[in-house]
């Protein structure tokens, strides 16, 4: 009896779960991005901020504002507190806490109580006058909110099926969006791979790092001196780093498999893409990818992981009743 | 009126502003005078400095909003969450009292069911002429489709939550029965688990009885309505069917399904497959035993009711016709909680269980007999008057407080449909201090205790006490800006 209930699962539950997640991340992720760009801002000639707003626009997959403008105050503002943008910070987090809303006697209280908390906090700051003044605080505790979520659902919460669910999601959306941003900085800084990198472009590639959470991390692997094709390999194949693609893949297997395990489903596909995919990352060489160029790579890994998101979405969220009474 | 001298202890804060007037207070005999059972909490708060309380207040009102314990309000789109007011002061009911309350409620839901029962068959109350005919069937939510069906062990009302007031005497008396879906019980376990940490020491001495045990008996209570052949099969699988994250009382229905640690269910999670209820879930279809159904009975199945509801299961009333499924409460038990039928319950008791009510009802004029409407009708300006369906606060006029307008409209409305309505006297509600504006303020408060009817009748001592927090009002429901506050039942 006492197996079976552990193995309930609702799919609208494990859905809202797998979204709850990725939104979050989202927000993260934007905080981030946003945060360090601000920061390498202030080492630029002015001048230099439009093509820049363009590029984190890019990375972010929000499009420009039709009018054109590109001041630091109104992106900024699109990108964190705007409701009508959804990728906004405030978007995803409200996102993060609704969908957590609708299953929140699926978690622990006190994973709701921390992401309502961060919730009203982003809220305030966006119906307070002074708004974003203290930008560095804003996106500081955005993150310190994402990572105590995840610490207290880490702690407090089961690790059973909704637990992996969550998972999922996370690493789902950090493996895009690690990947997209790898792809747009090769593109767009052709440099030699194999030796440091210039001076000029120093503070580019520490923010590609900073961006991924990296930096640090680099630095105990490889020192302060920056190749491009160690900072490849490390953002794409370290299997200990967090926010590397590699490490995210193994996480969605290992999520993915646990899954099939405990609702003992014979479902082979999202396993088997998310299999295909780690054994990519696992056995490819950085030379390699690099010498066919980091765009392709990317581009494949993107798509599979697409893939295995329609697979997941098939086979526990949104399957036909026919198939289900025959199993 | 006129008023008597204050007494020395009502100079004092948290009481200096403290009033009477000739409703029941719940914690003075006299001016300045506590009920026996009230005393230690008297002597607490004018010990007390006014700032603890203030700080205690606003950490109650910040774990509430942390914890996210909101309710909805309709037709307002700013903001619809909104927190549920907690008062901090508790409202305290002798074991004495309380034992009144438990055996006058425990017989009026018997003789409920029992009237469903009946009207749902051969109807014989109806037939003896105890109750009009035509009062029953011209109710909005009698359901013939319920006629002849057996249900599990004969409950139509599982879960109820009667509505007490105090009248100036004293005397409890029964206001309404909620026998659909009532709510309000999270914010009893909430208020109770908030109040401990306020007053922990007070709480320990008064010596109260403990509520938290009711999730496990409301397990109990649905378990019991499962269908024989699967209660055979494997240990019954409940569910808690929610309208959704928008419904006003959704907080309840996640506290309550995680209280259970049984899942919380949307219409579109539900299917019904040659008469048989399944959820859909991640490992495939699973079987559904019991519902505990949230959702009012026109949305349960579109099918059979409201044709374009989306909030309930498409043949969900055939599987439960065919008795694979148990619903609490059961289908059709609004006919009993209808205002007009209301005024026949004293009947109702005395016709099944040959006993005198032990609670009194409110009087109600019946605005369906001419001399009772024009009665009504020459003094809207003093009574009350209720739509006889609806619930929470909405339709419904205050004579003494409306204005000639509202009185004209309703004058129009009764006169159009007497059938809908029904007036009661503007009850004097009894008064207890709340904790308003850094001291203690009479308002007027109702009690809701709540009931659960499965293989035995269970009743947790406690309920739900609501506040009517604006001066003067007399209306407690959260919809129309009340609050609640934690119920004490003492032990001896």
């Amino acid at each position: 009896m006492n197996d079976r209930r552990e193995t309930t699962m609702l799919s609208r539950v494990a859905d809202s779960l797998y979204w709850m997640s990725r939104y979050l991340e989202r927000a993260e992720h934007t905080a981030r991005l946003i945060d360090v760009d601000l920061q390498l801002r202030l080492d630029h000639s002015p001048d230099a901020g439009s093509e820049r707003w363009l590029g984190l626009l890019q990375a972010l997959q929000v499009p420009a504002p039709e009018d054109g403008s590109l001041d630091a105050e109104t992106l900024t503002h699109l990108l964190t507190l705007d409701r009508t943008n959804p990728s906004s910070i405030i978007s995803c987090v409200a996102a993060a806490r609704e969908n957590l809303r609708q299953v929140r006697e699926q978690c622990s209280s006190d994973m709701w109580e921390q992401l309502n908390r961060l919730f009203l906090q982003v809220k305030s700051t966006a119906s307070s006058e002074a708004g974003l003044l203290d930008s560095y605080q804003f996106f500081r505790a955005v993150q310190d909110g994402a990572h105590l979520f995840q610490g207290v659902t880490d702690s407090t919460m089961s690790h059973g099926e909704g637990w992996h669910y969550i998972q999922l999601g996370r690493f789902v959306e950090r493996t895009d969006a690690v990947a997209r941003l790898i792809g747009a900085h090769f593109n767009r800084s052709p440099h030699p791979l194999d030796q440091a990198v210039e001076s000029e472009e120093y503070l580019e590639w520490v923010a590609l790092l900073k961006s991924c959470a990296a930096f640090q991390a680099y630095c105990k692997a490889h020192t302060a001196e920056l190749r491009p094709l160690r900072v490849a390999e490390f953002l794409l194949l370290n299997p200990g780093f967090p926010h590397s693609v590699r490490f995210s893949v193994d996480r969605i297997h290992a999520a993915l498999s646990a899954i099939s395990e405990l609702t003992e489903r014979k479902a082979g596909q999202p396993v088997r893409i998310a299999g295909r995919l780690r054994a990519t990352l696992s056995f490819s060489q950085i030379d390699e990818i690099m010498a066919s160029g980091a765009n392709a790579f990317v581009d494949s890994i993107r798509w599979q992981c697409s893939q295995a998101h329609t697979a997941i979405h098939q086979i526990y969220f949104d399957y036909s009743v026919e198939s289900a009474l025959v199993a | 009126m006129t008023m008597p001298e204050p007494a020395p202890a009502l100079s004092r804060p948290p009481f200096r502003h403290y009033q009477f007037d000739s409703a029941y207070d719940e914690m003075f005999e006299a001016p300045g005078i506590p009920r026996p059972h009230y005393r230690a909490l008297f002597q607490t708060l004018l010990d007390l400095p006014p700032e603890e309380l203030r700080k205690s207040q606003q950490a109650a009102d910040l774990s509430f909003l942390h914890q996210g314990i909101t309710f909805t309000v309709y037709g307002n789109s700013e903001g619809t969450e909104r927190v549920f007011p907690n008062d901090l002061l508790p409202r305290i009911i002798p074991h004495a009292e309380w034992g009144k309350i438990e055996r006058g409620l425990a017989q009026r839901i018997a003789a409920l069911n029992l009237f469903l029962e009946d009207i749902y068959h051969s109807g014989k109350i109806l037939a003896d002429g105890v109750v009009p005919k035509e009062l029953v069937y011209s109710c909005r939510h009698f359901r013939r489709e319920m006629r002849g069906l057996n249900i599990p062990r004969g409950i139509y009302v599982s879960i109820c939550g009667t509505d007490l007031v105090r009248l100036p005497d004293g005397s409890f008396a029964v206001l309404e029965d909620n026998l659909r879906v009532p709510s309000g019980v999270s914010y009893m376990l909430a208020n109770r688990k908030v109040l401990k940490k306020v007053f922990p020491t007070l709480f320990r001495d008064y010596g109260v009885c403990p509520v938290d045990h009711y999730a496990q008996a409301l397990l109990a209570t649905l378990r019991a309505l499962s269908p024989p052949s699967s209660s055979a099969r494997h240990e019954p699988t409940v569910v808690l069917l929610t309208p959704g994250v928008f419904n006003s009382a959704y907080f309840e229905h996640t506290f309550l399904a995680q209280q259970m640690g049984i899942e919380l269910v949307e219409g579109r999670d539900l299917l019904v497959h040659d008469n048989l209820v399944y959820m859909r879930t991640t490992a495939g279809l699973r079987r559904v035993d019991v519902i505990y159904r949230r959702v009012d009975d026109d949305f349960l199945d579109p099918l059979c009711f409201q044709r374009d509801s989306s909030l309930g299961v498409p043949g969900l009333f055939n599987a439960y016709r065919a008795g694979n499924v148990g619903l609490a409460n059961a289908i059709g038990t609004g006919v009993a909680d209808d205002k007009a039928v209301y005024a026949y319950v004293p009947q109702i008791i005395r016709y099944y269980l040959a006993e005198d009510p032990i609670l009194a009802n409110v009087p109600t004029y019946m605005l369906t007999d001419q001399s009772q409407r024009n009665y009504v009708l020459e003094h809207l300006d003093q009574l009350v008057v209720k739509a006889v369906g609806e619930s929470g606060g909405y339709g419904m006029l205050i004579g003494p407080q409306s204005t000639a307008e509202q009185r004209e409209d309703f004058r129009r409305r009764i006169q159009a449909e007497p059938r809908n309505y029904i007036a009661q006297p503007t009850l004097s509600l009894s008064r207890a201090p709340c904790f308003l504006e850094g001291e203690a303020q009479a308002r007027h408060v109702d009690l809701r205790p709540y009931i659960l009817y499965g293989e035995n009748m269970t009743l947790v001592p406690g309920g739900l006490t609501r506040v009517a927090l604006r001066r003067g009002s007399l209306v407690v429901n959260s919809s129309q800006g009340g609050g609640s506050k934690d119920t004490w039942v003492l032990r001896a």
